[in-house]
């Protein structure tokens, strides 16, 4: 069987670094989105789960929290909310989604770019190790054993960080299956269904372990 | 590796952790690792490292843990800059300065060739830090790893630490809020609590039941805990005061449990007036307990239904953190590092007043099922985030970081 075949097993941790770049008010936080580097995007957007916080569930990037939190502007940060890394190409792209947002909430609200927060929004970058556990899967059934054993960074790495990876923005486990096609595309559906932004990881893996004993159970394969 | 110690850990946070650090610390195996700080016992970071250091052990790391001494004039100029750094004014003289490059200089004759040795120097706060100045030739990776609140220092001593610590090669800090800026990489790495000291094992029922005859507490009523020196900061008159507006609409008692620090001469001063605050009232016990009360303060918190921390300011707060992982909802202070652990109506609820404290106390003893539910978020919110494990990790992926380059993203084969 081709090495390109088998489901490769990796594991992620991530480290947070601190820019030493903050903002208390909208418009430093939109000099310094043009600025910071692509790294702080992916933390604020991509990190959240791999991190020690406990942020409102609803929000599902640091800067709609912070505004919501922080500036209770409830019209922007459902806005922010709304953007979903996954839908752009890369992150230069997603960088001008959220200077757009920005801009065209200022123009609606005057004295909001200058509405100062009591606590500062800070910009902090990733470092993400992934490793290369060494373990090959050669059928999606085996998924099934592993998905219960896996660490929380190898569920991010896998179904979440992928999504900024693959060509079709996918999870890696979608990603894998459609080499099976159509044998698993009922399967396929069922893990589409799990949305990553309102779970933590370790609810993500106990509704992935759940949709794969179904799957398998059902079919019995 | 140590099989033991780590299945210990396992069975508390699952084979999948441990098997995650274990992976990382094979890539790691021939790393030399050595920490320096200036105490072996009493204080967060001498409790971090005594869990740490066996951990990385475990996992196959050589590690070496030293420590500095000093005479008592450095340990005052060293406290008098921990208080500077915290934002405190100090006198800050010459020969200040002298004797604790002088005491540096003594400890590098004694540590130069653990310092050569290692490939990683982790340097625990300013007391040591000067110790880099001894070796401009290096090769090996020295980190700074802060564990003080830097964000409003008093300026004259951070602009003479800053060209100290300026010459290491990354610095760790607990919060972003805690950063200066430096010109090399700060991690934000929050500290830990090991679920398996006398502080936080599991305790049989009778002992956790025990506190009750010992300290003269009513088993019929409620108990509501805060477990903090007597400090201003940690505001303990409003604790009280807090405690007694709650107590005019239902039935409980307070345990305020503390003691003193040996360096912290207005914890006597702060004492008599919380003495005085609890004086002619029998719902609240004011407890002076030994620095090594450790397994009482772990049954207190197991006691308790409800724990405060109602603090003024706050470095990360692991007293937070220990209560959140015996399963208790934490009524806290809106400051530091408890805004990064209690979050509202989910593990706690941050205060800014004692009225406001007052209000949670009564929400929190009136719906059990509510606590109950918060209290099994905060377990498993602790778990997943502040234990030792997670600290291990960060600090293995920090070491990954430098050997591998250094880049946003490292991919690491398999072995």
């Amino acid at each position: 069987m081709p090495e390109e075949i088998f489901f490769h097993v990796k594991d992620c941790a991530l480290v947070s670094i601190s820019t030493g770049i903050k903002a208390y008010i909208l418009t430093e936080l939109l000099d310094h989105i043009r600025e910071v580097e692509v790294g702080c995007l992916y933390y604020h957007f991509w990190a959240r789960q791999l991190r020690p916080s406990f942020d409102h569930p609803e929000f599902h990037n640091d800067f709609a929290a912070w505004v919501h939190r922080e500036l209770h502007d409830w019209i922007l940060a459902e806005r922010l909310n709304l953007i979903a890394p996954h839908e752009f190409h890369n992150l230069e792209e997603l960088r001008e989604e959220l200077i757009n947002t920005l801009e065209e909430r200022f123009d609606e609200s005057g004295d909001l770019p200058w509405r100062k927060a009591e606590k500062p929004f800070y910009f902090v970058r990733s470092q993400i190790v992934v490793i290369d556990t060494g373990k090959r899967l050669a059928h999606p059934r085996e998924l099934r054993e592993i998905i219960p054993q896996m660490s929380q960074g190898s569920i991010f790495y896998h179904f979440i960080d992928a999504r900024r990876r693959t060509p079709d923005r996918v999870d890696d486990f979608r990603a894998w299956l459609s080499a099976f096609s159509p044998a698993y595309d009922d399967l396929a559906m069922r893990l589409a269904n799990i949305d990553p932004y309102f779970l933590t990881l370790t609810e993500i893996r106990d509704q992935l372990a759940a949709v794969f004993e179904d799957y398998f159970e059902e079919n019995h394969e | 590796m140590n099989n033991e110690l780590l299945a210990r850990y396992e069975a508390i946070v699952g084979p999948d952790v441990i098997e995650q650090l274990r992976q990382m610390a094979a890539r790691l195996k021939d790393a030399q690792v050595l920490h320096v700080n200036s105490t072996r016992y009493g204080g967060g970071v001498a409790e971090i490292l005594r869990s740490m250091v066996p951990l990385m052990e475990a996992l196959g790391l050589s590690v070496r843990w030293e420590v500095i001494s000093g005479d008592e004039p450095f340990f005052q100029v060293t406290k008098s800059f921990h208080n500077a750094l915290q934002g405190f004014p100090i006198e800050f003289t010459e020969k200040a300065i002298r004797t604790y490059e002088e005491n540096n200089r003594k400890e590098f004759e004694k540590l130069e060739k653990f310092l050569k040795e290692a490939d990683f120097v982790f340097i625990h706060d300013p007391q040591p830090a000067f110790l880099i100045k001894f070796m401009p030739e290096r090769k090996n990776k020295w980190i700074w790893r802060c564990h003080i609140d830097l964000s409003r220092p008093y300026r004259p001593v951070w602009r003479y630490l800053r060209n100290i610590v300026a010459d290491y090669d990354a610095s760790i800090f607990s919060m972003p809020d805690f950063t200066q800026p430096l010109p090399h990489p700060q991690y934000i790495i929050p500290p830990s609590i090991d679920p398996l000291t006398e502080k936080n094992i599991e305790l049989p029922p009778e002992e956790i039941k025990s506190v009750y005859d010992r300290f003269g507490l009513d088993p019929a009523k409620p108990l509501v805990l805060q477990v903090s020196r007597f400090d201003r900061f940690k505001d303990p008159v409003g604790v009280i005061r807090a405690a007694l507006l709650a107590m005019k609409f239902l039935p409980f008692q307070l345990v305020y449990a503390g003691g003193g620090a040996a360096d912290d001469p207005e914890g006597e001063i702060v004492y008599q007036e919380v003495l005085a605050a609890a004086k002619d009232q029998p719902d609240i016990h004011i407890l002076y307990l030994p620095p090594d009360a450790h397994r009482t303060i772990n049954a207190l918190q197991r006691a308790a239904q409800v724990v405060l921390q109602k603090s003024l300011k706050e470095g990360f707060g692991l007293t937070v953190t220990e209560a959140l992982w015996k399963y208790k909802p934490v009524i806290g202070g809106d400051t530091g590092g408890i805004r990064l652990q209690v979050v509202n109506h989910h593990t706690g609820f941050l205060v800014h007043t004692p009225e406001g404290a007052a209000l949670r106390i009564r929400y929190l003893l009136f719906y059990q099922d509510k606590r109950y539910e918060m209290g099994q978020k905060a377990h498993q919110f602790v778990k997943e985030n502040f234990l030792i494990t997670r600290h291990v990790r960060d600090y293995l992926s920090l070491m990954l970081a430098f050997i591998s380059g250094n880049g946003e993203r490292i991919e690491l084969e398999a072995l």
